[in-house]
């Protein structure tokens, strides 16, 4: 457990502990979607300076959980194939496909490389002509520019070596799919600041409307969650529901429309299969027609079979909220981060691996 | 590796509108970032970096605060990947 000292501002860190302690009268259950988020609740001990009526449940915002096995399997095989190189974020190397991880692909003797940006899988590709070089395009709308970038600047230097395998997700979409399930508990959402630093607050608008749930934008320091939290609570004692800003000194209204822009240039709004979740309409990007000359999936005509998720993982429970790491048969038993059975015991970001390093220590 | 880390320009060099591009220092750590999306900023700048691009400015008090925390949460690793990959 932290001291109150440790924290950036500790005065206004127990000022909002108190202030939500003082106007909490009834039982709420927050999510907060981002998987940054998630970490700092959980190493920075926030959970348990709330008040018991207050759950925080976490949620699908972390891309190495949610990418599908199937997708995973894309990308091995694309590893696999000759005279490629295969290009990811490091954290995606971990993930169990249907049979193996690109880290075993790599120790197989496939090319498999981490990159910190996909626009230096281009430089690579520029270095070598005589290979294909595909970037592991996953991320949140956070992400999508940055990978967005990397196709037209593989355009604009005329490279016929380079292609990206997609996929994209997007929040609002998933919180919609949260709030319609039947076993839906939460009260509240606390939306992911990166994320809306690209695509502004007015697109969760409807969705606060619609299903009559606060939508807090919040950042992912602990004095940023817990405003935020405070700012969510406020409007469920009061019963309002409506789109607020805590991190106004990130988020713009509207966005980055130069970011949104070079989103559209390069994507189209597509279905998405969630790993645990399930296929969620129109809530990702594929490529688009203009630019389908770098998308590996036409590129290398891939076709593999629909693979299946491991039954032993409960991650779709608990992204959608119903369910705690801990609940898990096989949490720190047979799913340990060294050897994980799903994808949230993978990133540090991932609630499962959360709750391993940091609440185990309690 | 969702976060976007905040970092200062130490210098700009401006091709075209996609190929802006300049060295950004993470507290000593410096990366080619592209500069596209963020068309006002200037040498000595700071801005917030997601996977080598930035996607908007921040003060520099912000900028040193949030750059601490991250790297005390141990989210400021990916910088040390190499550019091929190796
Ligand atoms: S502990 Fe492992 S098996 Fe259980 S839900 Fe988390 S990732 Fe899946």
């Amino acid at each position: 457990m932290k001291y109150l000292t440790e924290y950036r501002d500790p005065e206004l860190v127990e000022e909002f502990i108190k202030e939500i302690h003082r106007i909490t009268t009834k039982p709420w259950t927050l999510m907060e979607i981002c998987g940054g988020q998630t970490h700092s609740l959980v190493k920075n001990g926030i959970l348990d300076m709330l008040p018991d009526k207050i759950t925080m449940v976490h949620g699908p915002g972390c891309p190495v959980c949610v990418t599908s096995v199937s997708v995973i399997d894309e990308a091995i095989y694309l590893a696999e194939q000759p005279n490629t190189i295969m290009c990811s974020f490091g954290d995606m190397l971990r993930v169990p496909g249907s049979k193996k991880s690109l880290l075993e692909a790599k120790a197989e003797g496939a090319d498999v490389r981490i990159l910190y940006s996909p626009l230096e899988a281009v430089q690579l590709a520029k270095q070598n002509p005589d290979k294909q070089v595909v970037f592991f395009a996953v991320g949140f709308e956070t992400t999508a520019p940055a990978n967005a970038l990397s196709v037209v600047h593989a355009d604009q230097m005329g490279l016929d070596n380079y292609s990206i395998l997609a996929s994209h997700v997007l929040v609002p979409p998933a919180m919609e799919a949260i709030l319609s399930d039947e076993e839906n508990l939460i009260d509240a959402f606390l939306a992911a600041g990166h994320v809306c630093t690209i695509m502004g607050i007015d697109e969760y608008h409807p969705v606060a409307e619609k299903y009559a749930c606060p939508i807090v934008v919040t950042g992912f320091e602990p004095v940023d969650l817990l405003q935020g939290i405070l700012m969510a609570v406020q409007q469920l004692e009061k019963g309002e529901y409506k789109v607020d800003n805590q991190y106004a000194r990130s988020v713009q209204r509207e966005g980055n429309r130069l970011a949104q822009d070079t989103i559209q240039k390069v994507f189209a709004v597509s279905d998405r299969v969630w790993r645990g979740i399930g296929n969620i309409p129109q809530s990702g990007y594929e490529v688009n027609d203009r630019y389908k000359n770098y998308n590996a999936r036409i590129k290398f005509n891939i076709d593999l079979p629909l693979a299946e998720e491991n039954k032993e993982c409960i991650s779709g429970d608990i992204m959608k909220g119903l369910k705690k790491p801990k609940q898990c048969p096989n949490f720190g038993t047979k799913c340990k981060p060294e050897h994980p059975l799903g994808a949230p015991m993978v990133s540090s970001e991932g609630a499962c691996a959360a709750y391993y390093h940091y609440a185990a220590q309690e | 590796m969702c976060l976007a880390i905040p970092g200062k320009i130490l210098t700009i060099n401006a091709l075209d509108d996609t190929f802006r591009t300049g060295k950004v220092s993470f507290g000593g750590i410096q990366k080619e970032v592209n500069l596209c999306m963020v068309p006002e900023v200037q040498v000595g700048d700071y801005v917030l970096v997601h996977v080598g691009v930035a996607i908007g400015k921040v003060d520099e008090e912000e900028a040193q605060k949030v750059f601490n925390y991250l790297k005390d949460m141990g989210e400021v690793e990916e910088l040390q990947t190499p550019p091929d990959g190796k």
